[in-house]
């Protein structure tokens, strides 16, 4: 540790500390514009000078660069220092009179007017004052070298190798991020680095998913780290203090040993884009409910307020249920939470703007505890319900004034009219679909799927939990479409089941295994191929097939191939089969 | 004649697809042929060929065989080897002087209840128009080999 004075206050730093990063921990503050405390110190600016006593008298250092050493003596703000500095700012007012920094700087140095006039005077308010922010950040933090400084004195400047467009630019946008002036501006297209949902708003390669993740810590998004482009930058690593980021982290596959499955799986939501009449990817402000969901959210990108595309509170908005489901060209089932949820956006807009609300409905399904009562409360709060599938959502767009404007038109079925509803806003309750690998998922655990592609289970009544292979349950929406509570309830019975199996401590099998009856069995071995279990080996001592109840699963396949009928099957002996079907005949 | 013929269908369901298929037609309230009387197997790979011979010389008019789909079989690969016995067993019904479409194999998942309707009402129409099964050959009718290998 290093011992030095601070404008007379004494303050230990760590070697190598430099003047204003001593200065920061006595809260002294010296003007900077060229520095940036990721980036290597240049000292172009010369505006964080400050004065350090020698035998001599005082000699002007720029802090940001000069290292501490023991029993320093340094004025930051003493008449001598403060005028050196207004000097080093009244030369660049001179070049650049409009640059806002420059002008902060300058009220608070308390400089008015520049007594010179510059040859190379640019009065633009984003002009380039040569910090070289950007110049380092592409070659120090990014590794891409793709800017520089060329040509000398006054004709200095910041330019890409023969002023062409870069190859090596990586598109990162980092000396856009450093500019103090904004000269530098990066106009994004399509923004990499967006979370993976719904695309609602911006963000960067380190971020955490949504504020209620589960574990709350930020992920680096590999496709928009410059880290994973260049192999350069690391400065998330040197910000961290307790040393938690590591990019060497690859994808792994854990495998675990388990006994049983809940199948949780969930759902996918419709893409309402194919149905081109709602206008989804086409017209601004058509959102899904779960785009919605996120725009309500106080942690999404409006901070739970809702807004059209042009910043404006909606007049009217329209929500469309059973956008894919109850439709015989989609889903012919019922999604079951829509209604409700529709309702709650009802509830919801009603609250937080004074738009018109338009629930568009075929039936409002509204059974569940409470449910009923929610529905003719969000009725007297003014939501207006209308009875008819939407047919189509059209551009209004009579004139200028009505720019924008949605016409949703629909059979009102209550009063038998044709009606057209100009609103700013349309949200589309989608429908609730198998997830896209249900089928693997399906093979993979030999579980059975509904027609509408939800995984089946064992019983609708006596075993909804249960699926048809043992130890394997199934909970959520992967069974079918469910709200919260009937997902918590049956999840709830899933776990339950699996803890029953867990507590008694062994399995019930089946007694349907097979056995071969060693006195007739003549060791053809037809029956060792036969099982897909391989249950069945052949004993070369007694020469006959031998059977492992405890590997037997029962199907019988052995059985049925077998010549002499030494293989048979508990509960399904031959005798008992060809006697049943004698006796169906009858 | 071909109207007062009821044909007797014996159907050969896996425990785990067509039979739940037929528990869903039940429990859906379906409609279907009376036709077809059931018996379950564990698997369709446990339908022995003899089993459909005997139920041929018991008096079957047609013998219809349900299993799980082509890779979504409980046991993994029963209903592959069913595939191949029928294949088989209906060129030797043809020898045996027996119409091969009186053996009807179909894949019905436990979700399938309509289709296991269908599939029931469209074979007892296709069985009524064959009339009823007229064995000639005196290896089935009579004391045959194949009869007698059953107890």
């Amino acid at each position: 540790m290093i011992s030095l004075t601070i404008d007379g206050k004494a303050v230990q730093v760590q070697e190598g500390s430099t003047l204003l990063q001593a200065a920061g921990l006595l809260d002294i503050r010296i003007p900077t514009l060229c520095y940036h405390p990721l980036i290597k110190p240049f000292a172009a600016c010369r505006l964080c000078l400050v004065a350090v006593k020698t035998r001599w008298g005082e000699e002007l250092v720029p802090s940001c660069h000069v290292p501490c050493h023991q029993g320093m003596q340094v004025r930051t703000d003493s008449e001598h220092v403060l005028e050196a500095r207004r000097f080093v700012l009244e030369l660049m007012l001179a070049r650049w009179p409009n640059v806002p920094v420059l002008r902060t700087l300058a009220e608070e140095l308390g400089l008015r007017q520049p007594r010179f006039t510059s040859v190379v005077r640019d009065e633009r308010e984003d002009a380039c004052v040569l910090c070289g922010l950007c110049v380092r950040a592409c070659d120090e933090v990014v590794g891409a070298s793709a800017i520089s400084f060329a040509e000398r004195g006054i004709q200095r400047r910041v330019a890409t190798p023969f002023d062409l467009e870069s190859e090596a630019c990586i598109g990162c946008g980092v000396c856009a991020l450093v500019c103090p002036t904004s000269h530098i501006k990066f106009e994004v297209e399509e923004y990499k680095g967006k979370p993976p949902e719904f695309l609602l708003g911006p963000n960067t390669a380190v971020y955490i998913p949504t504020l209620q993740a589960v574990p709350r810590v930020p992920v680096i998004d590999a496709e928009a780290c410059i880290h994973f482009k260049t192999g350069g930058c690391q400065k998330c690593i040197e910000v961290c203090e307790p040393l938690a980021v590591n990019h060497d982290m690859l994808d792994q596959e854990i495998e675990v040993e388990v006994g049983q499955v809940l199948v949780t799986t969930g759902f996918d939501t419709f893409d309402p884009g194919p149905m081109a009449r709602y206008g989804y990817g086409r017209f601004d402000n058509v959102y899904t409910g779960l785009d919605m969901e996120r725009m309500l959210n106080a942690t999404g990108p409006t901070g739970g307020k809702v807004v059209l595309k042009n910043g404006q509170p909606p007049r009217a908005v329209g929500i469309v249920h059973c956008v894919g489901s109850r439709d015989e060209n989609y889903h012919r089932y019922c999604s079951r939470l829509c209604c409700m949820y529709a309702l709650k956006f009802g509830h919801l807009l009603k609250e937080r703007t004074s738009s018109e609300v338009y629930n568009f409905y075929i039936d409002i399904r509204a059974g569940g505890k409470g449910y009923e009562e929610f529905y003719s409360r969000v009725l007297h709060e003014g939501v207006n319900v209308i009875r008819g599938r939407v047919a189509e959502v059209v551009e209004a767009g009579w004139s200028k004034k009505d720019e924008g404007t949605l016409l949703i038109r629909c059979e009102d079925t209550l009063i038998g009219r044709f009606r057209e509803i100009p609103v700013d806003m349309v949200v589309l309750c989608t429908a609730l679909e198998p997830r896209h690998d249900a089928e693997q998922l399906a093979r993979l655990f030999g579980l059975s799927r509904s027609p509408d592609g939800f995984f089946l289970e064992r019983h609708p009544k006596l075993e909804p939990v249960a699926t048809t292979t043992g130890g394997v349950y199934v909970a959520g929406c992967a069974q079918g479409p469910k709200d919260i509570p009937d997902t918590v309830a049956q999840a709830g019975a899933a776990a339950a089941q699996a803890l029953a199996l867990i507590d008694k401590g062994y399995v019930e099998i089946e007694p349907v295994t097979a056995f071969i009856g060693e006195e007739i069995c003549s060791g053809c071995q037809i029956c060792v191929g036969m099982c897909p279990y391989t249950a069945i080996h052949f004993d070369s001592e007694k020469s006959v097939a031998a059977l492992n109840e405890a590997l037997c699963k029962g199907c019988g396949t052995c059985v049925a191939a077998c010549p002499s009928g030494a293989a048979q099957q508990n509960l399904f002996l031959d005798e008992q089969l060809f006697a049943e079907v004698q006796g169906v005949l009858v | 004649m071909s109207e007062a013929f009821n044909p007797r269908i014996v159907g050969f369901f896996c425990n785990w697809c067509t039979y739940l298929a037929a528990d869903l037609a039940g429990t859906s309230r379906m409609k279907y042929a009376p036709n077809v009387r059931v018996v379950r197997t564990m698997c369709s790979g446990r339908v022995d060929p003899q089993l459909v011979v005997w139920a041929f010389r018991n008096g079957a008019d047609g013998v219809l065989i349900g299993g799980c789909h082509p890779g979504d079989c409980h046991y993994q690969e029963g209903n592959y080897k069913t595939l191949r016995r029928m294949g088989l067993l209906r060129t030797m019904l043809a020898q045996l002087g027996i119409q091969p479409e009186r053996l009807r194999l179909e894949w019905i998942s436990a979700s399938e209840g309509e289709r296991l309707r269908d599939v029931m009402n469209e074979f007892s129409a296709q069985i009524r128009q064959l009339g009823p099964l007229e064995t000639k050959s005196s290896v089935i009718s009579s004391q045959s080999s194949v009869a007698q290998a059953a107890p």
